[in-house]
């Protein structure tokens, strides 16, 4: 590990320490609306944006701070999603083993709770991370890109080919359970209430991992790769680090959605969805704090109000890709941010 | 009939030919990726979306003009080159000072503009585009069966690539595009005209990707999404050969239809995934890819 201070890094000490005024009113405000949102709308559309919200941050806090683009992050959300949809479900896990033909070797576990297929997921999601980040940090720029984006698809087929996920017709029906043996989550309330302290404990999370010492190192990467190396820092072990973070904390996305939804399906794993993540983080401001939410929020908002449009949306969504790059890069929070002066 | 390995030869040779086809179809492809990026420094996710446009010109070519498969292998790459030349005035032009990731995701909303417009007037299902008269039937080669088509898309896209390697390597003008693309600031003060060098390098990526949608229709069903998947396959040649040289994406094309259309015969669960996989130990033995250089 690099053993540097930690902190040299760090610009102007004290404003660090805590929130900036700025965020601190931004999180009031957002947490409020949060609140009352679900009296306004319905609650499981607000899940829904909640999920991705977490599924945009987790994917921002890799492009946005330290400036690698993976299009292949529905791997992790996607196959979290049907981990944590099997171990709520079925939750015996069959392992295949070679022996003159393939047979499985199953462990016979009962359906699990909540908490635990949410775990279950997230693991999944770190691990895959592990192996896929490991693989793709050895490009750069736009290889890794692509790398990510193959590697995804090949977990694609994955899924199609693997018994458990049940192909095209996903993994149906998922009970929501009962989290902790206290939370019901049948119940509608109950359930929004542990998405949304599941959203707001990934974003600090996400804050303070981006406003850390470790935090001030993977931006340094992101302005100068080179500099960073020169000055001692191990900067593949810091991307690593950086995409583990994320795949997991997509992982987290991923898995509640699928107790939220009670569904897992190959939606979830397909480039389509890696894609989508890429537009929701872009909308909303590339390295803003706010703006994957804001993002996240405008892109399924979009496809729950235009879904009569059908196939439209798609095309909807290129169009915004376009002008997204051609005129606004900032995306909606920053370019508010740049405007105001603040920081968001 | 004999057999290999346990395998009849019809079928090991059967798919030993789709491999080549296969093949043909990522050679060209990475081939006009390698190109534009080597010009423009972006990799042109829109790529599939023109292979499949010039699937569709040679369609509409025939449906709406009469006009029949040997001028849409004219016709079609000039349209589908001329409209990647528009594409690169009005968009790309403005992106080689930033970031080269603005020019994936705009190519990349580009594909879903465009292959979304196509779902919704031709849905999802293919349409059929007929071999041509002049390549009907096949050869009897004793061992297997070889359809005249499938022989000439093979040999017919030998040739482009290998035209297209001695465009860039052999001839004045390609040396012009390999020094704009070592220093294109130097080049231009020899009076050389590098956007506008720039843009046709762009077109012609693009009517290569449309040329090969054209060889495409008789094979596959002319249908909006034929592009989409390739082009992620293709990607991972192109991680795989590395984009530093265009005999380097030819011969990683050819070869990984070929080790495709094996693994179907062999081990079919896997024949999705076995690029996928090269491209995983390739990246852990040579990162830089078999052809390329360390970036």
């Amino acid at each position: 590990m690099a053993t540097a201070a930690p902190g040299i890094m760090a610009t102007g000490g004290a404003a660090r320490a805590g929130m900036e005024r700025s965020e601190i009113v931004a999180f009031v405000l957002m947490l409020a609306v949060l609140i009352v949102a679900p009296n306004v709308v319905y609650p499981l559309f607000v899940m829904q944006v909640l999920c991705f919200a977490i599924f945009a941050c987790a994917f921002n806090l890799l492009i946005g701070y330290v400036g690698l683009l993976s299009f292949g992050h529905a791997l992790y959300f996607g196959w979290a999603s049907y981990v944590s949809a099997h171990l709520a479900k079925v939750g015996a896990i069959g392992i295949p083993y070679w022996a003159g033909g393939w047979h499985w070797f199953v462990i016979p576990l009962p359906p699990m709770p909540p908490e635990i297929a949410i775990l279950g997921g997230t693991l999944t999601a770190a691990v895959l991370g592990l192996i896929a980040g490991a693989l793709a940090i050895r490009r750069q720029g736009i290889y890794f890109a692509m790398i990510t984006l193959a590697l995804a698809q090949m977990m694609y087929f994955f899924a199609i080919q693997a018994p458990f996920t049940h192909g095209e017709d996903g993994i149906q029906g998922v009970p929501r359970g009962v989290m902790f043996g206290l939370f019901d989550l049948r119940d509608e309330t109950t359930m929004y209430a542990v998405v949304l302290a599941i959203f707001v404990a990934c974003f600090l999370l996400i804050y303070r991992i981006i406003h850390s010492p470790f935090g001030e190192v993977i931006k340094a990467i992101r302005e100068n790769e080179t500099r960073a190396i020169s000055l001692g820092y191990k900067t593949d072990r810091y991307k690593l680090m950086t995409f583990v973070l994320s795949a997991a904390l997509t992982g987290v996305a991923g898995s509640t959605k699928a107790i939220v939804f009670q569904l897992a399906s190959l939606t979830d794993v397909h480039w389509a969805m890696s894609g989508e993540v890429v537009l929701m983080t872009l909308i909303g401001g590339l390295g803003t704090i706010f703006g994957p939410v804001v993002g996240a929020f405008v892109i399924i908002a979009m496809q729950n109000y235009l879904s009569g449009f059908d196939q439209w949306v798609t095309v909807i969504q290129g169009a915004i890709f376009v002008a997204c790059v051609m005129l606004f890069r900032r995306g909606v929070i920053g370019e508010f941010a740049h405007i105001l002066r603040i920081k968001l | 009939m004999f057999e290999v390995f346990g395998i009849p030869s019809q079928a090991l040779f059967g798919q030993l030919l789709i491999g080549l086809i296969n093949g043909s179809f990522y050679a060209l492809l990475s081939l006009g990726l390698a190109v534009i990026f080597g010009m423009l420094n972006i990799i042109n996710f829109a790529h599939g979306a023109q292979y499949m446009l010039g699937a569709f010109a040679a369609f509409f070519l025939l449906q709406y003009a009469g006009l029949n498969y040997w001028f849409a292998l004219v016709v079609a790459p000039i349209v589908v080159g001329a409209v990647g030349v528009v594409i690169e005035r009005l968009f790309l032009q403005w992106l080689y000072k930033l970031d080269h990731l603005y020019g994936l995701l705009l190519t990349f909303g580009l594909a879903l503009v465009i292959e979304g417009t196509f779902r919704n007037f031709f849905g999802s299902s293919g349409l059929p585009y007929s071999v041509p008269d002049a390549l009907r039937g096949g050869q009897n080669l004793g061992f297997m069966f070889l359809p005249n088509y499938r022989a000439w898309v093979i040999a017919f896209s030998l040739v482009v690539c290998l035209g297209t390697w001695f465009l860039i390597e052999r001839t004045r003008l390609g040396a012009y595009l390999r020094a704009a693309t070592e220093n294109p600031t130097l080049v231009r003060a020899f009076g050389i005209n590098v956007p506008r060098m720039i843009t046709l390098t762009y077109g012609f990526g693009v009517g290569l990707a449309a040329l090969a949608g054209v060889m495409a229709a008789p094979i596959y069903n002319v249908s909006p999404q034929m592009g989409a998947d390739l082009i992620i396959v293709v990607f991972a040649v192109v991680v795989i050969g590395g984009m530093g040289s265009i005999m380097g994406a030819i011969v990683t094309g050819f070869g990984l239809g070929v080790i495709e259309g094996l693994t179907k015969v062999f081990f079919p669960e896997a024949s999705n995934t076995v690029i996928f996989v090269i491209m995983a130990i390739v990246l852990l033995v040579r990162p830089a890819g078999l052809f390329g250089r360390r970036v």
